[in-house]
């Protein structure tokens, strides 16, 4: 969570953001981050921050695996054991969903006043 | 060089490091510096002038510092001209042994050097001590897993001129390893045969991470009536993208096949 803060904060102060409204975090299924406390982590690291009361997006990412045989991509339930379901042979090809991803964020800027 | 007499150095974060033998003669380039800012894509667009925006898809990783750290140890050991393996396995799967054994054996031939990750004691470190292979002994203290900067220190802190393979035994534990990149380019999961066969199903991260998975004490499975064969089966089904050798440190079964597969490994100079 402090590191996506961070990033939150490297990309708000980028844009002269003076708050930021919503953040967008893409997550695999496979990347061992449990959204629930992730947006636990949220509420209680963004007070006092840039990100203070925005909303907090997650966007979950399916795993997909990869058969080499079918050369075509399927999707991997858990991830665990990816048996292809064209032709049933094993994968340990996995495509997507392990991602740890800031997706975007939205912010206010206020125009500097001279 | 004497175990007695080396430095042993107090990280800040409170693990030690023992560089028990061919410690670094001098200070090794270092590694442990600030962060360059290692994300600085995305940051050029500045929208003027609107009360309320969104920004374009940044997509950008949310690099942990470890994985970072990690990332700079994988560039540190492939300029060294190096591979690192990393071992993981429960507490008493015979990762020790079985570097004892590729030491005096594979290592007498191409030089080896051992990083060893223990919550407490030198022991390990002590039983891999060789004149001709450097070691050190990282001492976690309650850190159940090795990461990145410990592996940055520990490497630093041993002389790794013509080293062409680096071990790091992991601390003995199956879960948060498995979380843990070091930096290494292969990652090496031994189950032995004193464990159940069912083990690749009740902990498949570790085992889905795996490049080489080792099955140890192969020499006494049918004294323990292991079923081989369905080892084998549950190692294929989690982790169908790893090799699988199946060995004995003690009995030599199956070690010509591992010292092959780390001289296809060993970078030639």
């Amino acid at each position: 969570m402090e590191s996506t803060l961070a990033a939150v904060r490297r990309v708000a102060v980028a844009r002269n953001a003076t708050h930021v409204d919503r953040i967008v975090v893409r997550i695999g299924v496979l990347s061992g981050v449990d959204p629930e406390a992730l947006r636990f982590a949220f509420e209680a690291c963004s007070p006092g921050t840039l990100a203070e009361g925005a909303e907090f997006d997650i966007e979950s990412v399916p795993a997909v695996a990869h058969c080499p045989t079918c050369d075509r991509d399927f999707p991997a339930g858990r991830g665990y054991i990816c048996s292809c379901p064209g032709c049933g042979n094993l994968s340990g090809d996995i495509r997507s969903g392990r991602e740890l991803e800031l997706r975007c964020i939205e912010f206010t800027h206020t125009p500097a006043t001279s | 060089m004497n175990p007695e007499s080396t430095p042993v150095t107090t990280a800040p974060e409170g693990y030690r490091i023992n560089p028990l033998s061919g410690a670094a003669v001098s200070a090794a380039r270092g590694l442990a510096g600030p962060l360059s800012a290692e994300i600085s894509a995305a940051l050029s667009a500045s929208p003027k002038g609107e009360v309320s925006v969104r920004s374009g898809d940044l997509n950008l990783p949310l690099l942990e510092k470890n994985d970072i750290l990690a990332e700079r140890n994988r560039g540190y050991f492939l300029g060294r001209g190096l591979v690192a393996l990393n071992l993981v396995s429960s507490p008493g799967a015979g990762k020790t042994t079985l570097l004892e054994h590729t030491l005096d054996g594979f290592g007498r031939q191409t030089k080896c050097a051992v990083l060893v990750g223990d919550l407490e004691t030198d022991n390990d470190g002590r039983r891999l001590h060789r004149p001709h292979a450097p070691v050190a002994q990282i001492t976690t203290g309650t850190v159940c897993h090795l990461d990145a900067g410990m592996i940055a220190r520990a490497a630093e802190s041993i002389n790794l001129d013509g080293v062409k393979i680096l071990f790091i035994e992991n601390v003995g534990n199956l879960v948060c390893p498995a979380s843990f990149d070091l930096g290494e380019q292969v990652r090496v999961v031994l189950l032995s045969t004193t464990e159940g066969e069912d083990k690749p199903l009740k902990y498949p991260p570790i085992f889905k991470s795996a490049h080489l998975v080792l099955l140890t004490k192969v020499d006494v499975s049918d004294a323990l009536g292991f079923n081989r064969a369905l080892a084998v089966e549950n190692i294929r089904r989690i982790a169908p993208q790893a090799r699988l050798i199946q060995l004995s440190a003690r009995s030599g079964e199956g070690m010509a096949e591992w010292y092959d597969f780390l001289r296809s490994l060993a970078p030639k100079s």
